[in-house]
């Protein structure tokens, strides 16, 4: 592989890390959501680079559904919500953003260390875009859990999912059928959320999860 | 022959660096302006207000020390010498040997610390708050900008500027994730150690959130010139430090001729005015945040470095 070629695919996967680390760092729900759009943006990038030099057309396909799906209806319909729901000015309290970051980057070392050690046979450009593809994942489960609103682990979620497309595309690209499914399923487990949004709401006043403990019946 | 010709280059860049110091301060001012639909003062008028300073007497506090009259001459000298050993608009300059990213850390270290002592000295209540914010802010920013050096001299093999920019002018270091961390980290420490707009205001007088101009606030005369001039030394050091790391096209090589001085010279303005205009531009598109998010802010600094250090490590032992 041409050396200039690689080195764009490989910034583009790291930006993605990067990006993740932003969706990380940000406390404020609007913004959250425009550094996710974000993402999905770097992400298409990303795979429309892999398209461009593994000269496989499908995979703009696939660039195509992140930029329309993940960069534009899902943050825009999730900003709908906040707005509706009255939280879009709501600063969240998280465990403690230094914290978190210091987490990430442990996950982000240890997927490195992981990913290299494991895909020795592996061509050098598959290798690191896999250890990237790992942190995102693993950053979008550490949102998951370090987020007690609702709406912003859904945004962890997402952003897990962009990191198994990245990984997908790395590894010579995947069938468009796969692709199509996981995206329409996606946007599925979207509405689905979106419906479940409200209704958490309806029955607790509140999106915080953190309200749902009393009624595990465990600390009783 | 040779030596006073290299001598000569380099009085004209330490001459040039503070002749050059207030402009770039007017442009921000400018543009800032301009981008809030005001009109906004004429680029000039940081060299007005330094002449206006000089002309002033001075006004000492009755119990201030030595320390206070002496800190801002110290403050100014230690930036100037760390902004005269950047790589401006050439490579190999005559002390471009000396200098390295280490050493131009610790000049502004020192420099840093001469202020937080002025600041203190008089021992009102402004001084000590904002020499105490300073430092927190630098205990933040220093291992930030350490990081990022480190993952520059990990990519060039040196930490000595001139050789670090030679080394990225050329096209085998390509396009890496970490320099590109280390970028993003070296930015959000010039922005904090700066004092620009996340981090600090610098055309505000609010006691709840002022940190350099608390500091400086007992100072009037000659010697807020200084420390002014200081401050806007300190800004075009940084943007040139940026601009020769990472954008270092354009520069003249070392023994080159007049010319291609010349045309180094204007690449570097020009490279200038852009980060003066993007730093104006980002100023207006942000808030400032409060005191105690600023340690999140250069804890992912922070963070970023040291991410770039390790792909960096890791991407060896591939």
């Amino acid at each position: 592989m041409d050396r200039i070629a690689f080195d764009i695919a490989h910034l583009l996967a790291g930006g993605l890390v990067l990006v993740s680390f932003m969706m990380i760092y940000q406390e404020r729900l609007t913004a959250l959501l425009n550094v996710f759009a974000m993402h999905a943006v770097v992400l298409a990038l990303s795979v429309s680079w892999q398209a461009h030099i593994q000269h496989a057309p499908h995979l703009y396909v696939t660039a195509a559904i992140a930029l329309v799906f993940k960069a534009m209806i899902i943050p825009g319909a999730l900003h709908r919500i906040i707005r509706r729901m009255g939280i879009h000015r709501e600063v969240e309290t998280v465990v403690g953003v230094g914290l978190t970051m210091l987490a990430g980057m442990g996950l982000v070392a240890m997927s490195i260390v992981l990913m290299l050690r494991l895909t020795e046979a592996a061509d050098t450009f598959a290798r690191e875009d896999l250890a990237f593809a790992l942190s995102v994942v693993l950053l979008g489960l550490l949102m998951m859990v370090t987020r007690r609103n609702a709406v912003s682990q859904v945004v962890g979620f997402m952003s897990l999912e962009n990191g198994l497309i990245l990984a997908a595309t790395g590894a010579k690209g995947m069938p468009l059928v796969v692709e199509i499914s996981v995206a329409f399923s996606v946007l599925i487990a979207f509405i689905v959320i979106g419906v479940f949004l409200f209704r958490i709401r309806e029955r607790f006043d509140t999106i915080d999860l953190g309200a749902l403990e009393e009624y595990r019946g465990e600390n009783q | 022959m040779e030596l006073i010709r290299d001598l000569l280059v380099q009085g004209v860049q330490m001459l040039v660096v503070v002749a050059l110091a207030p402009a770039l301060l007017g442009l921000v001012r400018k543009v800032r302006a301009r981008l809030m639909r005001r009109r906004g003062a004429s680029i000039l008028q940081p060299y007005r207000d330094l002449l206006r300073l000089m002309r002033k007497d001075v006004v000492l506090a009755e119990n201030a020390s030595w320390l206070f009259r002496a800190a801002p001459y110290l403050i100014f000298a230690a930036t100037w010498v760390a902004a005269a050993l950047v790589p401006t608009f050439a490579f190999g300059l005559q002390f471009n040997w000396t200098a390295d990213l280490i050493a131009i850390v610790a000049l502004l270290g020192s420099a840093r610390f001469f202020l937080a002592l002025a600041g203190m000295d008089v021992g009102t209540a402004f001084g000590g708050i904002g020499a105490s914010r300073e430092m927190m802010i630098a205990s933040m920013a220093e291992p930030a900008m350490l990081l990022a050096a480190f993952s520059v001299a990990l990519v060039a093999g040196s930490t000595q500027l001139s050789t670090v920019a030679e080394h990225m002018a050329t096209e085998a270091v390509g396009l890496r994730v970490s320099l590109g961390l280390a970028l993003v980290a070296l930015v959000i420490v010039a922005l904090a150690e700066n004092a620009r707009i996340p981090v600090d205001n610098p055309s505000t007088h609010l006691e709840l959130t002022m940190v350099h101009e608390a500091m400086v606030l007992e100072y009037s005369g000659r010697h807020l010139a200084m420390i002014e001039l200081a401050a806007a030394l300190k800004l075009l050091l940084y943007i040139s430090l940026i601009i020769c790391v990472f954008v270092p096209w354009g520069m003249a090589g070392a023994q080159s001729g007049v010319l291609a001085y010349l045309a180094g010279f204007g690449f570097w303005l020009a490279k200038l005015a852009l980060g003066g205009v993007a730093l104006g531009a980002f100023e207006v598109s942000i808030a400032k945040m409060r005191v105690f998010r600023v340690p999140d802010f250069l804890g992912a600094a922070l963070m970023l470095g040291l991410l770039g250090v390790l792909l960096l490590f890791v991407s060896r032992s591939l």
